[in-house]
């Protein structure tokens, strides 16, 4: 049991929305579209839902084509980033509404209701409009919605991005857990790499419309196979340094530096480093590091760690180290790339490398 | 204070004419023309009971009742899809054919009574209220979709594609969500249909000669050998109001909100 989707395009005017994206979603795991804004998630996710038709390829449901089934006849349930509600039912009957156009008898409807407004803490708010709740209650009304339909593929556009800080923590733990007790295909659209690692499954990362790797999500965050896989699951921004190798020596435009240890096997030839923001750390230089002069720019403190913005010679970097710093814009501090976790890239941006000490990363 | 003192002589300046003419039609016209009495010293009902009575009278305000009633609901149901196609579907010239539309409006009627006249005389729906209906359809459709257009894309495209997602065929999105979604405007757009079919005069006497004759039609009747009628007359203009003021009373909400929200 799987959506497939086959060579698909889509193309609206002069723009190409989605570029020849092959992937298939299995039933029973968790789908994370990954990607910056406007790398076509919401595209893709109108695509499956049935809602745009794609300009090439086709959708497959368990083998059948189901590329020019309307919207209305599939059984789809999408969760809109912002929340769409009918404004002119109470809260019960949006969440009733796909059950009672399918028919579904009243007392049936009446239990789904009920047990999916407990689980989203809908209960006391059954009466009320949509216009009397806050965001946050909205967008559980329509997750609820999309939950009681049972429907075979259910579709969640950042679902949680409007909702405060404690309420998507637990929901996004429990979204999954939910909707896979209705045995759905799930797809679950983010910008936040990070929140992809939490809800874990597949990942496909996308950018620009196009499909630029897929997997399970861990894999993919340790394993990008191209620089812009890499772009696309970092955040802070992968920090990102051009060089050449000759012989032992690193030539950059920083200056050249001795090859450390772990790329001294590459053959002579340019390439890309690509390091994540914790595997560059300022102060003390620890041994095998490539170290280079900055300036910061400027530093974020977030909870227990830092994240120092550092400009090297017209690269900006961030470098995250534990504990509060609170480094000056304008201080010069030396920065000391781990070489061990970084990702060589060749000039074309495909992996040359991997980082010896992946699982550390 | 100020403000206050302007806003009542302004209200005054508003309501004379008005009252003048409540004050009239129940004056005998002795009264009406020999003195200037500021209420009716001598008041009657003599001009509304003779409308009551005269099926000449009382036919012409049925009549007018009807054609306007007519070609409100026609203008409404035939506008709700129009706009709708206008306001969510791209195709092929939409944007000169919505203004195109609105051109509609810029020609006076009196260009239009002669081809209505000999068509509706081949057709045979010369002198019926449908002739008058379906005139005042020419400027009443274009105005209405105008307004509906707005109050519906006001609402976002995301609701249309949930009930599609939900699984509701479209008859019954169209009804059950999106209606009620945008019953103010359908209120404003009535109101407008309403408040210009009931004003218009030219193509309404010019379509009937006398089964379907209107009411301002009825009304150069009291000009007699005789002499004028005054008092009948500000009857009839009063009578003349009381549609257009019930039909505020029921709107009046809706257009306070429509106005607010929609385009109009």
């Amino acid at each position: 049991m799987s959506l497939q989707l086959e060579h698909v395009g889509f193309v609206q005017g002069p723009d190409t929305l989605i570029q020849d994206v092959s992937l298939t979603l299995a039933r029973g795991t968790l789908h994370v579209l990954l990607g910056a804004t406007l790398a076509g998630k919401t595209t893709l996710m109108r695509l499956m839902a049935g809602l745009d038709k794609p300009t090439s390829g086709r959708l497959l449901l368990d083998g059948r084509d189901i590329t020019g089934v309307p919207v209305r006849r599939r059984s789809v349930a999408m969760v809109y980033q912002q929340f769409v509600n009918y404004p002119t039912l109470s809260v019960y009957e949006n969440i009733a509404s796909p059950l009672r156009v399918a028919g579904v008898a009243r007392a049936e409807i009446e239990r789904r209701v009920r047990v999916a407004a407990k689980l989203l803490r809908l209960d006391a708010m059954l009466d009320r409009m949509p216009a009397q709740l806050s965001g946050g209650q909205q967008q559980r009304t329509a997750i609820a919605r999309a939950l009681v339909k049972r429907a075979e593929l259910v579709l969640l556009d950042e679902p949680l991005g409007n909702l405060d800080y404690k309420l998507r923590e637990e929901l996004r733990e429990e979204l999954p857990r939910l909707f896979a007790e209705t045995g759905a295909i799930l797809v679950y659209a983010t910008t936040e790499p990070a929140e992809a690692l939490l809800l874990g499954g597949d990942t496909a990362a996308l950018s620009e419309g196009r499909l630029v790797q897929a997997g399970p999500t861990a894999a993919l965050y340790r394993h990008p196979l191209t620089l812009e896989a890499a772009r696309v699951f970092s955040d802070p921004p992968l920090n990102e340094l051009a060089m050449e190798k000759r012989d032992a020596v690193l030539l950059t435009e920083h200056g050249d530096r001795p090859a450390p240890a772990p790329l001294l096997g590459l053959p002579d030839g340019r390439y890309r480093l690509g390091f994540r923001a914790d595997a560059v750390t300022v102060g003390a230089k620890p041994p095998g590091s490539l170290s280079f002069e900055g300036t910061v720019s400027v530093t974020e403190i977030n909870g227990s760690e830092s994240f120092v913005h550092v400009d090297v010679g017209g690269d900006a970097w961030v470098c995250l180290i534990p504990g509060v710093h609170d480094l000056l814009p304008g201080a010069s501090t030396a920065l000391h790339i781990d070489a061990r976790r970084a990702f060589v890239f060749d000039a074309g941006g495909a992996l040359a490398s991997r980082p010896v000490l992946a699982e550390a990363v | 204070m100020t403000r206050r003192i302007v806003l009542a002589l302004y209200l005054l300046v508003l309501a004379l004419p008005i009252y003048w003419l409540v004050n009239m039609s129940f004056k005998d016209n002795v009264e009406i023309t020999s003195t200037l009495s500021f209420w009716p010293h001598r008041p009657t009902l003599e001009h509304y009971a003779h409308i009551f009575q005269d099926p000449a009278w009382y036919g012409g305000f049925l009549n007018s009742l009807s054609y306007v009633a007519l070609n409100t609901v026609i203008s409404v149901v035939i506008a709700l899809p129009a706009a709708y196609a206008f306001s969510r579907y791209r195709f092929l010239g939409d944007k000169h054919l919505f203004f195109w539309l609105l051109s509609n409006l810029m020609a006076p009627p009196a260009v239009y009574a002669m081809p209505f006249f000999n068509l509706y005389s081949a057709v045979g729906l010369f002198d019926t209220v449908w002739a008058v209906a379906l005139a005042h359809c020419l400027f009443n459709v274009p105005l209405a979709v105008w307004i509906l257009e707005g109050f519906m894309s006001g609402v976002p495209r995301e609701i249309d594609e949930t009930a599609a997602l939900d699984g509701y065929s479209f008859p019954r999105f169209f009804f059950r969500i999106f209606v009620p979604l945008i019953a103010n405007g359908i209120g404003v757009a009535a109101f407008f249909c309403f408040m210009f079919s009931w004003v218009e005069q030219l193509l309404a006497t010019t379509l009937t000669t006398v089964n379907a004759k209107p009411f301002v039609a009825v009304m150069t009747r009291t000009y007699s050998a005789a002499g004028m009628d005054w008092g009948l007359l500000a009857a009839a203009g009063v009578l003349t109001m009381i549609p257009g003021a019930v039909v505020i009373w029921f709107v009046r909400n809706n257009i306070a909100k429509g106005f607010a929200l929609g385009r109009v």
